[in-house]
């Protein structure tokens, strides 16, 4: 599923709403999960998960071909952990070969 | 790092704000979309966000497991995960923001 038929999805359970709004829902969102990330906020939705950053510190890296010390900065990276809920429910109801 | 924590509720909020519903409402909604991902990942499928990332799920083996308190062997069942990749634009983001802001 993409962002797209996630708001088609959602448009026709909710005939009442304009497809529009419901695109303006599903952008905002994502838009504040994306901006509390960017303040180094954690984001925590029970039963969903929990979306936080996690810090990289800066290290020596290595060039594979040349074998030459780089210097790498430190990093900072979006993190997900599946809720508990959500874990279980993966694991409870008959499982499919083929996704969709 | 700053500590705070953002829930369904600052979501909602942030929907009523944008979209003008009812606060009822909007909370609401949120439910629904965290509702309909779920599913989707329940049934096998992959969810994509552009601009965001995508959630996938993975099928691992079973697998001998270790007690590390006492070094027992624990039989790990064969199971589905989740999992979350974020895209390049998300990744820049934090990056920029948190890493340029907060010096290496």
């Amino acid at each position: 599923m993409i962002k797209s038929e996630l708001i088609a999805r959602l448009a026709e359970r909710n005939p009442h709403l304009f497809q529009r709004d419901v695109e303006r829902i599903v952008t905002t969102i994502f838009d504040e999960i994306t901006a509390a990330l960017c303040r180094g906020d954690r984001v925590e939705l029970r039963g969903f998960g929990a979306f936080s950053v996690k810090r990289r510190p800066a290290r020596v890296g290595r060039n594979p071909r040349t074998g030459e010390a780089v210097q790498v900065a430190e990093k900072h990276v979006p993190f997900f952990k599946t809720g508990k809920e959500l874990r279980e429910r993966l694991n409870a109801e008959p499982q499919e070969d083929t996704g969709g | 790092m700053a500590g705070k924590t953002v829930t369904r509720a600052q979501l909602s909020e942030a929907v009523y704000q944008e979209v003008g519903l009812s606060r009822n409402e909007s909370a609401q909604l949120v439910e629904s979309v965290l509702s309909e991902i779920r599913d989707s990942l329940v049934r096998g499928d992959t969810v994509k966000i552009s601009s965001f990332g995508s959630f996938s799920v993975r099928q691992k083996g079973g697998r001998i497991g270790r007690n590390p308190k006492t070094g027992e062997g624990v039989p790990i069942a064969p199971r589905r995960v989740l999992v979350f990749r974020p895209s390049h634009v998300l990744k820049e983001e934090v990056n920029e923001t948190l890493s340029g802001a907060m010096g290496g």
